[in-house]
């Protein structure tokens, strides 16, 4: 008699490790808990701040971070910068921002923008791709270790296709994204490592491309997110933008020559601005210079004009602040500490105006730089169990609805519901023997389908054909932990799992990321192989464990001996083919058990099973 | 269906959102005592907890922690909450979006949206007449919490039908105030 010894190993000592990643605007960084204290990993020149630019050069590999940099000046319409900024994001969303990009937009961006860069086309997941390797090299070489997994930080205010890009640029780096948190909700995270106390807090997080407000609550490690607003459109950039606008006309009247279809003079006019707008938060003036083709340009700018300047940008922050005090039910009174993120706060203006606004001196003692991605490690921690005693409990930030009659928006979820949260809602059939049922879903807080963002569009499949009316089908509406929606439906006349096929309006589909993954340079073959082993492995364990569990039932024992023998082959046969290398092989002894159990299944399901399934309707 | 979805869906959901709190089916809740509940399983159950667990244990913590939300965020709304119990008590609430004017306000509503078409065409006695009008909804509104928190009380003391019933119209009365409160404060605003 053989006996086959059965080894669930592969199961490391050490857990692998989980970095938390803030993926920004103009800069990125890398974080890990050491012990108990969040720490920013540096790179090879010693500074943890990756610079969010990737340059393509024509022949040759791409280069990411400060090298990249100084490619915006030699090589700008091969140098993508501000990428976030195209995410989850169409053609005609961007079209007044890209006048202001050196790069260039390929064909067919409507729905998934492309850029035509270094001679290839390149989405903007796949540019921030390049960015988290980089990260991802800075954390293997830091650490010493393989890295697969991680938290990204993105805006609170980011809608579904936003994250979703934000989720499908970590996969096609290689690394599986366990969790994308608020940028805001990380600094809070990062601050309740040091004082652990009770009390509600604002975070107000400028940053290069994105403002964000949240207010949460903590109490007893829990950090309770009660509302969030903010605007996805708003950052250092749109300060950059003003003051190279008037710099280039500075330079046109005063040398008489249009630079703005100049790319290089652009860049370092746009790098004399933001050295001007540095100097400006520590100096009462600086000095705009720019030396180009033998020519010289310098103006001084005094902080009080700058400030004039800014008013309005900084206005528009104060409104989503309001809105979101409402939203939470909070008076500036009643927040007892706020918070300041992301490097726009280093402005006095903006320091003063927060003050103003909530009635209290902000803090600043971590770097507005590092904060978020130490939030993320921090995040990363409570995920692999390293945290026991903090927990966060975020909100969405946009409501969920669908189309109806008219044109008109049906909320689903409301914002600032925490999530997870769900909906179910039912759908019929409008004529005889109709098979499809198309569902629009929708993000945003207006009334009608064209004021919101279109967010994907499901359609409901294979319906069993019957009278007009007559069809039940149960559609949930799931935001996960991500803030991602996830669909499900339902026939409630057969109780089968109805098919659903996803179109999203913005983005890329499932087939297009997982072609990215394989068309990636630095992903081998083998990885990918390995990867779709060890998924088919979790599958596997999924499915034994779900027979053991079934044989232990009255249902297994009502059934016929040749049966049951099948079932045990299917199992062992399963066993066998778990620890070779071929998924295919797995997946195959996996149908076949499936098979093999329609039997066990279907006695389960006569059985006392049915009344449990009634019992677990959600109502 | 697959074995395995089947057992999945063996290891029961709660059947309703008292469930989840294991508690039964009642109107009035201690809130304070809720939200303490409230935190206890959340740390108990969210996903978080269960990233490195199986992929059951995170469908599941999944599905427990979003019906959990659900069913705080109902819960702590007494209305919200109301219209849940006469739809888990199979009273069709499908009956509740109906937009008749209860009859009693008949005449009241008539003058308001009188007063709401003169104040939009910018007469100011009119408005006078709808800030009167929103001071005089907004009582009437808080009187029917009072009388909604009176039914709440009677209902769990001794479940009775009628409880249910009175209930449900002062409901979709409260809903009409409310709109009616809504249009008045949008058209001072």
């Amino acid at each position: 008699m053989s006996v086959f010894q059965i080894d669930f190993g592969d199961t490391p000592d050490t857990p692998p490790r989980v970095v938390g990643i803030d993926l920004g605007t103009t800069n990125s960084l890398v974080a890990f808990l050491d012990l108990t204290a969040p720490l920013v990993i540096p790179g090879t020149n010693g500074s943890p701040i990756v610079p969010s630019v990737v340059y393509f050069p024509t022949t040759g590999e791409p280069v990411v971070g400060a090298e990249a940099q100084e490619a915006l000046l030699t090589d700008p319409v091969n140098t993508v910068y501000s990428a976030k900024r195209l995410m989850g994001r169409g053609a005609a969303d961007v079209a007044g921002e890209l006048a202001l990009l050196p790069f260039a937009m390929a064909e067919g961006s409507e729905s998934v923008i492309r850029l035509a860069v270094g001679g290839r086309q390149l989405t903007p997941p796949e540019i921030s791709a390049y960015v988290l390797r980089q990260l991802k090299q800075n954390a293997e070489a830091f650490l010493n270790e393989t890295i697969t997994q991680a938290v990204i930080t993105v805006p609170a205010y980011f809608n579904d296709a936003q994250r979703q890009a934000t989720k499908d640029a970590g996969r096609i780096a290689g690394l599986e994204v366990l969790r994308l948190v608020n940028e805001p909700t990380a600094a809070a995270l990062a601050y309740g490592l040091d004082k652990r106390r009770n009390g509600t807090i604002a975070v107000y997080d400028f940053g290069g491309g994105t403002f964000d407000i949240s207010i949460l609550k903590l109490e007893e490690g829990l950090f309770e997110v009660l509302a969030t607003n903010g605007d996805t459109h708003l950052g250092g950039d749109d300060i950059d933008d003003l003051l190279l606008r008037i710099a280039l006309e500075d330079v046109d009247t005063e040398w008489g020559r249009d630079l703005s279809n100049d790319h290089e003079a652009v860049q370092r006019l746009r790098r004399a601005v933001i050295n001007a707008k540095h100097e400006l938060s520590s100096l009462p003036a600086a000095t705009i210079t720019l030396d180009y083709q033998g020519r010289e340009y310098r103006r001084s700018f005094p902080r009080d004009v700058f400030e004039k300047l800014i008013t309005p940008l900084i206005d528009r922050t104060l409104a989503p602040c309001r809105a979101c005090m409402a939203d939470a039910g909070v008076t500036p009174e009643q927040i007892d500490e706020v918070v300041l993120v992301g490097g726009s706060t280093r402005i006095p203006l903006v320091r003063q105006a927060v003050r103003a606004l909530f009635k209290s001196e902000p803090h600043t003692e971590l770097n507005p730089d590092e904060v978020v991605a130490l939030g993320a490690a921090v995040q990363a921690g409570i995920l692999s169990g390293e945290v026991e005693d903090q927990l966060l409990l975020d909100v969405t930030p946009l409501s969920l609805g669908l189309e109806t009659m008219g044109g008109v928006v049906t909320k689903l979820i409301l914002r600032n519901s925490t999530i997870p949260a769900s909906a179910t809602e039912q759908f019929t059939t409008a004529v005889d023997g109709q098979r499809n049922v198309l569902i629009h879903v929708l993000q945003g807080e207006r009334e009608m389908v064209r004021d919101c963002r279109s967010l994907a569009r499901f359609d409901l499949k294979d319906i069993d054909p019957v009278m007009a009316g007559m069809a039940r089908i149960e559609v949930r509406f799931l935001i996960d932990a991500n803030g991602i929606l996830n669909v499900s439906a339902k026939d409630l006349r057969t109780g089968k799992e109805q098919s659903v096929e996803i179109k999203p309006s913005y983005g890329l589909t499932d087939e297009q990321v997982e072609a990215m993954i394989l068309e990636s340079f630095d992903k081998a073959e083998a990885d990918f192989n390995e990867r779709q082993v060890r998924e088919a492995r979790v599958e596997a364990d999924r499915i034994l464990a779900a027979v053991d569990k079934a044989k232990q039932s009255d249902a297994w024992f009502d059934l016929p001996a040749e049966e049951q023998t099948a079932v045990d082959k299917a199992i062992n046969e399963l066993h066998l083919s778990y620890h070779g290398d071929d998924h295919v092989l797995i997946q195959s002894k996996m149908e076949a058990l499936d098979l093999a159990s329609r039997g066990l299944a279907e006695n389960m399901m006569n059985s006392a099973v049915r009344n449990v399934l009634k019992g677990t309707k959600i109502v | 269906m697959r074995l395995w979805n089947l057992i999945y869906r063996m290891n029961a959901l709660p059947a309703d959102y008292f469930a989840v709190f294991g508690i039964s089916p009642q109107l009035a809740l201690d809130l304070p005592e809720l939200q303490r509940q409230f935190y206890v399983l959340s740390k108990q159950h969210h996903p978080d907890r269960f990233a490195r667990a199986s992929a059951d244990e995170q469908r599941y913590a999944l599905d427990f922690t979003s019906l959990l939300n659900d069913a705080w965020r109902v819960f702590r709304d007494p209305v919200a909450r109301a219209e849940y119990v006469l739809k888990l008590l199979g009273y069709d609430t499908a009956d509740s979006r109906t937009n008749t004017v209860p009859a009693e306000l008949l005449e009241e509503v008539f003058e308001l949206n009188m007063a709401l078409e003169e104040a939009r065409d910018g007469d100011s006695g009119a408005r006078k007449q709808v800030a009167e009008a929103l001071t005089h909804f907004t009582a009437l509104r808080q009187d029917l919490d009072v009388e909604r928190d009176r039914i709440f009380a009677a209902y769990d003391a001794a479940p009775a039908d009628t409880h249910l019933e009175t209930l449900r119209s002062l409901l979709n009365r409260r809903r009409y105030i409310d709109n009616l409160v809504r249009d008045a404060q949008q058209a001072l605003s």
